[in-house]
């Protein structure tokens, strides 16, 4: 007879659960520093268009946006269907482009006003005629260099 | 803890958007001032011009004859890379011109789509070069050698003051 006994193998044994914490951890911190808040809420639709020539943004505190695009379904019917303008919160007309783009300037430092970019996100179903009278209205106010937000998408 | 580190990771999980940073890298053309500033397009010969139109129906005119978007990258590049072979295209890549006009009715997504093949026909060319000068593509490039190549090859797309023909 032996002292020590064999142990009884009984089916598999049941999967450690001490190491779940630092997983979900880990998980948690990635999220939290990769997160972004929105800034604006959308209220048109934003399917962005392809491109394969696209150029990444380095500093996105330079970047304002204007959105183009359909109202969103919630919207259509005190807005109606055709595509409009997103300017911060709420729709306004291309000629608010100007004031809207002064404002950024002067919240901008001194030194980094020359690298301002405006970024244009509009939808795929936009019409070329909105987005010519945005940079027409652009040109006027000087922001001359520009940004057509686009999936970069591999050919 | 691990109830409580779930449920800080699904609110993170909610409230994380990947936002899109990419995109296409313009710069508008200043205002004219007045009508002498406007650059009269006699000066330049016609043959260093490669006209790409547009219309409403998304329809591509280049040079007087319809053409698929699919074929505008070769075209663009044949055209920027004749240095004076073929009579009716351009001299060199330097003074060659590639001038897109579109129609108020134009899609944004095919505006878009046009762009980007002849930002790319510039792209390929510039990589040729980049390739066979220094043995990487162009977006490796630093410096002098990279403005050396940008000189060859720049990039020259002018885009018409608007006009309405197609109506909305």
């Amino acid at each position: 007879m032996s002292r020590f006994k064999k142990k009884k193998e009984s089916g598999t044994p049941a999967i450690s659960t001490a190491s779940l914490p630092d997983i979900v951890f880990m998980l948690l911190f990635f999220f939290m520093v990769t997160t972004v808040m929105r800034e604006t809420t959308l209220l048109v639709e934003n399917t962005l268009p392809q491109a394969s020539e696209v150029k990444k943004i380095e500093d996105k505190s330079l970047c304002s946006y204007i959105y183009v695009g359909a109202p969103v379904s919630g919207m259509k019917t005190k807005f109606g269907t055709e595509a409009r303008i997103q300017l911060n919160d709420s729709f306004r007309r291309a000629t608010d482009i100007q004031e809207f783009v002064a404002s950024k300037r002067e919240a901008t430092a001194e030194e980094k006003k020359s690298q301002l970019i405006t970024c244009i996100k509009a939808d795929v179903d936009a019409k070329m005629g909105l987005i010519t009278d945005i940079k027409q209205e652009l040109r006027k106010a000087k922001a001359y260099k520009i940004n057509y937000a686009t999936y970069s998408s591999v050919d | 803890m691990a109830d409580i580190a779930f449920l800080l990771l699904i609110f993170f999980l909610v409230t994380t958007t990947m936002d899109v940073d990419t995109g296409l890298v313009r710069k508008l053309p200043a205002m004219p001032e007045n009508e002498e500033e406007i650059i009269d397009d006699s000066q330049i010969k016609a043959k260093n011009i490669y006209v790409v139109l547009v219309n409403a129906k998304d329809q591509l005119l280049v040079e007087e004859e319809s053409m698929d978007v699919a074929q505008l990258r070769e075209g663009a590049k044949k055209f920027l890379d004749n240095w004076g072979k073929n009579p009716n295209l351009s001299d060199n890549p330097q003074i060659a011109i590639i001038s897109l006009q579109n129609d108020r009715g134009t899609s944004y997504e095919m505006y878009i789509k046009v762009q980007n093949e002849l930002s790319a026909a510039y792209r390929e060319l510039r990589d040729r070069e980049a390739q066979k000068k220094f043995g990487v593509n162009y977006m490796e490039l630093k410096g002098a050698n990279k403005k050396e190549i940008r000189k060859m090859y720049p990039e020259k797309i002018s885009e018409a003051e608007p006009k309405n023909v197609g109506g909305n």
